[in-house]
């Protein structure tokens, strides 16, 4: 796959994912309005913000969940949605499309498990469709991956019977069946309730452990402070505050941040 | 019912609870419900009396609905109806299908053209669509194939190429269709938006997607309303004399008739044979429910729980078309371990 060898040697000053103004609108209303910020590999990244700031948009653009309307994002090196030949943009082909996502994982609020497959239906869904591999195979690793999550005994639940943090560590191990080089989580635990909120972070803390690239949009400032690399506060579709999460959560310099922080910590 | 238990003692007036703390079971005198038995009983009686009265009725004649009820002529007939029906359902499903997908387009020519397609078929009456039908040879007299405005490489006269029994299949399929896309255009918009994304941001393509993950998701709601269809197109087919066609049960029943100058039991014979299949449909959709109602029923469906009944659930069960989730009906068996679901997780 020439996606993974992206992921080679010579490229390793290359970030995971660089925006460069990135700007989104639905219809007039402009909800991105010019996003410039660069994920290096391995780094963890958290986006904050207060709802409807833009982060779950962005979070979408880059997987081509939706379609910039203006600037560039590239995730590897490579152009999400567009190809780049002698100075035009042009526009992907929905297989070319499917072909970037595979290398990115999403996982999101409201889990999106698919409800007529068991967990373990659900993780080895997409490597034997999309990739073709053989089942035995696909199934002793996405068996692997629901024992990773704390899940091997419930490989053959049906979503429907599996509680809000189970389903979500389910939906983790689908996007990990992948083998992705980027996880995007959006909002993964406002969802679920409180006490189920810690399992899932878990997961999420032992991932970036094994050094996964994510960005993760929350609201879990605990989580930020402790397992993010960097914090990217978000506010009307711009980027307010960047830093070190430590740094932005205890100083914030804008007003704005300031006034978010106080009402979340 | 812990919560009874709780306030319990705090009323007074419950029954005492004992050491335990389980509550006594409530000994009452059951309300009578005379007007119920009453009506009961006069319903009963008017059957009876019917029944009693059908049986010995001459003009019923059950003499000779017991000669034609497995008549060669009618089980051919009838035969011929089922085949109708699978035809013209099967076309009809896949048009139906296709024209879902085309409503559901972006493009504004391909929905406008099956919109089109819906008010052309879904606006005229059956009848009348299939006496067109009947009459296609006298306004297209041949089937050329080949470039417009140039000679045909092959051409084919209409009424060689197509007889009655072909036409009445297309009529009642291409009407049928048009219905077929209502109800699968419903099924596919009922799921959820997050599993089409879901899908896609696993690097699925479109055609995985539909069929992977919408189409399977969206037979729960497509599959109570087409049983309706398949029971509807059973009887419809006796509408097919207007092409006109004659080999179906309801027409070769008349045609019968027509000789023995005895109208009445050959349409009981007709209308038992109809029964008959209407009643195996209905069977079949129970079945196509719970296999589809997969992952959104209750553990039933678990093929992992060997608690679950796997066969004779349906025992004393009369599945009801359109009647929804059948899963419900069934009374789970004793010690479901549906209830330690989410708890023993960890």
């Amino acid at each position: 796959m020439s996606a993974t060898t992206g992921g080679g040697a010579a490229s390793v000053d290359v970030p995971m994912v660089l925006a460069e103004r990135v700007t989104k609108s639905f219809g007039s209303h402009e909800v991105l309005k010019g996003i410039t910020l660069e994920v290096k590999r391995g780094e963890v990244m958290c986006l904050v913000g207060p709802s409807g700031s833009g982060k779950s948009t962005f979070l979408r653009c880059i997987n081509h969940l939706e379609v910039l309307s203006a600037g560039r994002l590239s995730v590897d090196g490579e152009l999400i949605g567009y190809r780049e030949a002698n100075g035009k943009l042009y526009e992907m082909a929905p297989k070319e499309a499917a072909k970037q996502r595979r290398d990115i994982g999403m996982v999101f609020q409201r889990f999106n498990l698919f409800p007529h497959m068991t967990a373990l239906q659900n993780v080895m869904e997409a490597p034997l469709r999309v990739k073709g591999l053989p089942k035995a195979k696909v199934e002793s690793t996405a068996r692997d991956l629901l024992a990773r999550v704390g899940l091997a005994d419930r490989a053959d639940y049906y979503p429907a019977h599996l509680s809000g943090g189970q389903q979500q560590r389910v939906a983790i191990a689908r996007a990990l069946a992948m083998e992705p080089k980027l996880m995007l989580f959006d909002e993964p635990t406002s969802a679920l309730d409180p006490e189920l909120v810690g399992e899932v972070l878990d997961v999420m803390k032992g991932l970036a452990s094994e050094g996964m690239t994510m960005i993760v949009v929350t609201h879990e400032m605990g989580f930020a402070r402790e397992v993010a690399d960097s914090l990217v506060f978000m506010d009307a579709g711009v980027v307010v505050e960047s830093g070190l999460p430590s740094e932005v959560l205890a100083n914030p310099r804008h007003a704005r941040t300031q006034a978010f922080l106080s009402k979340v910590l | 019912m812990s919560a009874t238990n709780v306030s319990g003692p705090a009323a007074g007036t419950t029954p005492p609870s004992d050491e335990t703390g389980t509550s006594q079971p409530i000994k009452a005198i059951r309300l009578r419900h005379p007007w119920r038995v009453v009506f009961a009983v006069v319903l009963v009686a008017i059957f009876a009396f019917f029944v009693i009265d059908a049986a010995f009725r001459p003009a019923y004649d059950w003499v000779t609905v017991g000669k034609y009820l497995f008549d060669r002529r009618i089980s051919m007939a009838a035969l011929v109806t089922l085949e109708l029906t699978v035809f013209s359902m099967v076309i009809a499903i896949i048009l139906g299908v296709i024209l879902a997908v085309m409503r559901l387009s972006p493009n504004p020519v391909v929905k406008s053209v099956a919109w089109f397609y819906l008010w052309i078929f879904r606006g005229t009456p059956v009848y009348v669509q299939l006496t067109i039908w009947g009459l296609i040879s006298l306004i297209y007299t041949s089937i050329d194939i080949g470039l417009p405005f140039m000679t045909p490489w092959i051409s084919f006269s209409t009424n060689a190429a197509l007889n009655t029994f072909t036409l009445a299949i297309i009529g009642l399929a291409l009407n049928e269709a048009a219905y077929m896309a209502e109800i699968v255009r419903a099924g596919l918009l009922s799921v959820d938006k997050g599993q089409e994304e879901a899908a896609v941001a696993l690097g699925m393509s479109w055609s995985q997607t539909m069929t992977r993950v919408i189409l399977p998701q969206s037979m729960r709601v497509i599959i109570p309303p087409t049983g309706n269809e398949v029971i509807s197109m059973l009887k419809t087919t006796s509408l097919v004399t207007a092409v006109p066609f004659s080999l179906e049960l309801y027409t070769r029943s008349r045609d019968i008739s027509a000789e023995t100058f005895n109208p009445i039991p050959l349409l009981i014979v007709a209308s038992i044979w109809y029964l008959f299949f209407t009643s195996i449909l209905m069977v079949g959709q129970y079945f196509l429910e719970k296999r589809f109602s997969r992952g959104v029923g209750d553990r039933q469906t678990d093929k992992n729980d060997p608690t679950a009944p796997t066969t004779g659930a349906i025992t004393g069960i009369v599945p009801v078309i359109g009647a929804g989730q059948p899963t419900v009906v069934v009374p789970p068996a004793q010690g479901t371990p549906g209830t330690t679901g989410d708890g023993g997780a960890r």
